[in-house]
């Protein structure tokens, strides 16, 4: 009785596998192809071993850019994920203003990439952006065109603008399951304001944080519209990072072999962050159930 | 410990109440004596949650004043009250250790750590929860919990009052009996001024010297165990107080005689002229016997009910139903059968409401 | 319909939630699971809906092996602890819902929704959501609706436990009567003794997800084969003592003894527990065979028909539970009476050597 079950099971596997196979499969194999040949032409191909992982892993432009790439997400962590916090906790527990928050909230995370860069670009125009202008009267020389530091400025601007909101509603589901009873003994235990944060909001938190961090850290690991609209990675290379970098080769200088040996060593990375984060929120699941 | 004065409290969750219908709580008085420990009793919705929640200053009641020790402490926020609380719901601190939950509430008042360590072993002690000092609290047990939960009251040597809302709800029977019964000890030895909520009346009437019985936002009954169950004054007492509760059937009374039907049951109290009034006759199904007398009331036994340590007859007197509560050993084989009231436990209702009547001398007549 | 369980067991991980289990269940019955928590009732009326695929064993249906087979493809109702209807549907929507889903007519839908509704007494709530209604209006909503479902398998997973007291009285004596009707098998999962007394039927007794006894109510309660299951169903818990069966007498600590009569008269000399439910722990003699034992008065708590003291005996912490009020001081000496005609005597590993005699004292 059993087997006939199982089988007709993987049968119904099957579209899924082939699907999985089509999207993701074929596609990195190819990627490994490229990987380890040196290609000239149609016929003119030669197998070149680790010799483009090897050259990958010594250019100090694509260290360079993986640095600048671990900075630009830790920075975007240490930011968002306590201005999250921050807003979860002043918004309102009740009432009509409730819904008010969460759509205003919502709507940076509606737009698009490429047109967050845009409104940010104009955003910060000397002539007629707000903020370039503001900042122009007011005697401040702004231009992430010329200056690294303030393309950096811009960029984490519309990063945190873009995606604060969703650790802040992550967040706010989170406070909202703390049931009263738990602020209630708090309050009678006499417990300050910051010991309620520390002891019940924060714990109580853990989960959903968990995955804020998870989905912020491999979003912004892989960033790639944003730089690419405001400077192409400029002023010089200083917002150059692992993708905009992985195009410029791939795509600007078409060196397709180094291009792959790097995109798997990107998707290796990614891998072992997902493996990481994986395994970090299996246990935190496991002590919320305990 | 204090006492806790109620002056004229009344509240409703509406803005502008009007009509009585809009208080969840209906005015009351009522002393809280020091040291002693109090049970309210209601279904849920009955209010019995608001006045706790009055008590605690979690909610500011729309009239009145609450006083701790003759103090005004109406408008005085929860934390200034000084009183402690346990909750339906086990309410811990995930990260700590029990230890650092039981001292928790000394910490945030700045009791020194020497002190909070002697005091801290003190209660665990008497909680029995010594050997659990140095755990994770959020590995425990739902019964350790709630101890942890009264714990954080108990270390602090100046609580007003100890508040109980619903506390046993997730704990197993077997345990049930156990923290009951550790509770009421404590109190025993500690005197302590406690409030406890509940729908349960086992819990109400073990726990409490004085039980309040709410209904609709109002209060019932306030008296002892042996008062609630022997003279209630409301035939809503009557039903929720006992298991099963009391029958109520609709009778008619001429002086010291209730007539059921075609039944005739002397009364040993003469009952004056209730006029139009809904005349009923509470008996509790403890204190109405089968026998063979030929003076008692003929009645058919519909179904015979073992529960364990006791049986329960469902009989029909006439067109009523009556439950009858018999020993563990009782044997009742014939359909037919004659049971008789305890004139001493009878008690005659008008409208709801108990009627006082006049212990009957010698003979009275009808 | 009948449901048998042939040694099914479910492991999850490293976990066993249910230990080779087997019970067979009659067409029509209404059967008590009983247990403390996590002692696998809920585990248990998964497999058996089909929830859960046993991880071994079989469950069979009609004589159909039916195991592996989703809930989907079974005819089976459940009801849960939590008030679980559909928040936005209005009651006689969601009563009817399981009929609409099986697509008949709308007719007999109606004519059906209307039988539950008036045995539940839902008639003035058709048009109310769920969200407006009370605890128990909502729970008899659930109800309805397995009901109207009209499955041959019905599993209530402790429906009333959060109820009030009184309205668990009101509905726990409904039940039965309702499912009964309809020819279902009804399994009622409860962890208070007193809910499978009043309920009546069958119980099957959990422990650590073994079932430690299944038969007809009442005389589980009488003659429970270990002591595992005399004290998970027992409420107040029961009483114990250790003893030995020496001169035809048992001989307590302290130099108590008494005498074995009866069914203990012909227990083989060894050492035996002894457990006896605290309504048989007398606070005053009541004849002569029964033995003084001197106690310390922890606690006694007063219902007002009834006391529970709390006493220290031997060693061991006991309750006694009598008629009337009996009021003592916390630490008073006083005598407690044994009876040993009440005892069920087991084994030291727990094994039932003698049950009492269900006619009472002899």
């Amino acid at each position: 009785m059993e087997k006939p079950i199982n089988q007709r099971a993987w049968l119904m596997v099957l579209p899924v596998l082939l699907l999985v196979a089509f999207s993701a499969i074929i596609p990195l194999m190819t990627v490994v192809n490229y990987s380890v040949q040196d290609i000239f032409g149609p016929n003119e191909r030669y197998f070149v071993g680790t010799e483009w992982f090897q050259e990958v892993l010594h250019n100090h432009r694509i260290r360079a850019a993986l640095w600048r790439q671990f900075l630009f997400s830790g920075l975007v962590l240490l930011i968002e994920l306590p201005l999250g916090v921050l807003i979860a906790l002043a918004m309102p527990k009740k009432g009509w203003t409730v819904s008010v928050c969460l759509v205003i909230l919502a709507l940076p995370l509606l737009i698009p990439w490429n047109v967050i860069g845009t409104i940010w670009i104009i955003f910060t125009r000397p002539d007629i952006g707000l903020m370039g202008h503001t900042l122009q009267e007011l005697g401040l020389r702004f231009d992430h065109t010329a200056s690294p530091l303030d393309a950096w400025i811009t960029l984490m601007l519309m990063e945190v603008w873009h995606w604060t909101p969703l650790v802040a509603l992550l967040a706010y589901a989170g406070l909202k399951a703390i049931p009263d009873a738990y602020y209630q003994a708090a309050r009678i235990d006499g417990a300050s304001r910051l010991a309620v944060f520390r002891y019940i909001q924060l714990p109580k938190m853990r989960g959903v944080l968990t995955i804020a961090i998870l989905l912020r850290f491999m979003d912004s690991f892989l960033i790639y519209a944003e730089p690419f609209v405001l400077t192409g990675g400029g002023p010089g290379n200083s917002t150059t990072f692992l993708s905009i970098y992985l195009v410029k080769i791939a795509v600007g200088q078409f060196d397709l072999g180094p291009a792959a040996a790097f995109s798997i060593i990107y998707f290796l990375i990614i891998l072992l962050f997902s493996w990481i984060f994986y395994q970090v929120l299996q246990n935190v699941g496991r002590g919320e159930q305990a | 410990m204090a006492r806790i004065d109620l002056e004229g409290i009344a509240h409703s969750y509406l803005e502008n109440p009007s009509t009585a219908h809009d208080y969840a709580l209906k005015e009351l008085n009522h002393t809280w004596d020091d040291g002693g420990a109090y049970a309210l009793l209601g279904p849920s919705g009955c209010g019995k949650t608001t006045l706790l929640n009055i008590i605690s200053g979690l909610i500011t009641p729309t009239r009145g004043r609450v006083l701790f020790d003759g103090e005004d402490v109406t408008e005085l926020a929860t934390e200034r009250r000084n009183i402690a609380q346990v909750f339906q719901f086990p309410v811990i601190y995930d990260t700590m250790t029990v230890f650092e939950n039981l001292a928790f509430p000394l910490k945030n008042r700045g009791v020194g750590a020497g002190d909070i360590d002697t005091r801290v072993r003190e209660i665990a002690a008497m909680l029995e929860l010594e050997d659990a000092l140095g755990r994770r609290a959020r590995g425990l047990t739902a019964d350790a919990k709630q101890k942890i939960s009264l714990g954080r009251g108990l270390v602090r040597a100046d609580v007003n009052a100890i508040l109980f809302d619903e506390p046993l709800t997730v704990i197993d029977p077997h345990l049930k009996w156990q923290l009951r019964s550790q509770l009421k000890q404590l109190h025993r030895q500690f005197d302590f001024t406690m409030v406890y909520v509940t729908h349960d009346q086992t819990e109400a009437l073990t726990f409490a010297d004085k039980v309040v019985v709410m209904f609709e936002g109002e209060v019932v009954q306030i008296g002892t165990p042996e008062e609630l169950f022997e003279r209630p004054v409301h035939t809503f007492v009557g039903y929720f107080i006992g298991s099963p509760g009391m029958n109520v059937l609709p009778c008619q009374v001429k002086g010291n005689r209730a007539i059921i039907e075609t039944h005739e049951v002397v009364l040993n109290r003469t009952y004056p002229d209730l006029g139009q009034a809904r005349i009923e006759f509470g008996a509790r199904p403890e204190f109405i016997a089968f026998c063979d007398d030929e003076f008692g009331h003929p009645v058919v036994v519909n179904r015979i009910e073992d529960v364990g340590r006791q049986k329960i007859a469902r009989v029909a007197l006439g067109a009523e139903e009556l439950k009858i509560v018999l020993a563990e050993d009782a044997d009742i084989s014939d359909e037919n059968a004659r049971i008789v009231f305890d004139p001493d436990r009878v008690n005659i209702y008008a409208d709801g409401y108990l009627v006082e009547g006049e212990p009957t001398s010698a003979l009275g007549g009808a | 319909m009948t449901l048998e369980l042939r040694n099914v067991s479910k492991i999850v991980g490293q976990e066993t939630h249910i230990n080779s289990v087997s019970i067979a269940l009659d067409d029509g019955s209404l059967n008590v699971l009983l247990g403390p928590t996590l002692a696998g009732k809920t585990s248990l009326m998964r497999l058996m809906a089909g929830l859960d695929a046993p991880t071994s064993g079989t469950v069979i249906e009609n004589g159909h092996d039916v195991t592996g087979l989703p809930v989907q493809k079974r005819n089976v109702a459940m009801v849960y602890q939590q008030f679980i209807n559909y928040p936005n549907l209005t009651v006689y929507e969601n009563i009817a819902s399981p009929l609409k889903v099986m697509g008949r007519p709308k007719e007999e839908i109606k004519q059906k929704v209307g039988e539950a509704v008036e045995l539940l007494k839902l008639g003035d709530m058709l048009d109310r959501t769920p969200l407006e209604l009370s605890g128990g209006q909502q729970q008899r909503t659930a109800l309805a609706r397995a009901l109207v479902k009209g499955s041959d398998l019905v599993l209530l997973d402790e429906p009333l436990a959060n109820l009030d007291y009184k309205l668990r009285e009101e509905l726990r004596d409904e039940l039965p009567k309702l499912f009964g009707a309809s020819g279902a098998i009804l399994i009622y999962a409860t962890t208070e003794p007193m809910e499978a007394l009043l309920l009546g039927g069958n119980t099957a007794t959990l422990h650590e997800g073994c079932i430690t006894q299944f038969g007809p109510t009442v005389e589980v309660f009488r003659k429970p084969n270990s002591l595992i299951t005399a004290q998970t169903f027992s409420d107040p818990p029961m009483n114990l003592v250790e003893m030995e069966k020496k001169n035809n007498a048992f001989q307590l600590r302290g130099d108590l003894s008494l005498p074995a009569q009866g069914r203990h008269a012909a227990l083989a000399d060894a050492r035996y527990i002894a457990a006896f439910r605290p309504n048989h722990l007398l606070l005053q003699r009541s004849n002569e065979n029964q033995l003084a034992a001197p106690a310390k008065v922890v606690v006694s708590e007063i219902t007002g028909s009834e006391s529970f003291v709390h006493v220290d005996v031997l060693g061991k912490r006991w309750v006694a539970l009598a008629h009337g009020i009996h009021e003592y001081d916390a630490g008073q000496a006083i005598d407690v009476y044994l009876d040993a005609a009440h005892f069920f005597v087991f084994t030291p590993q727990g094994d039932l050597a003698v049950a009492p005699d269900p006619a009472g004292a002899g």
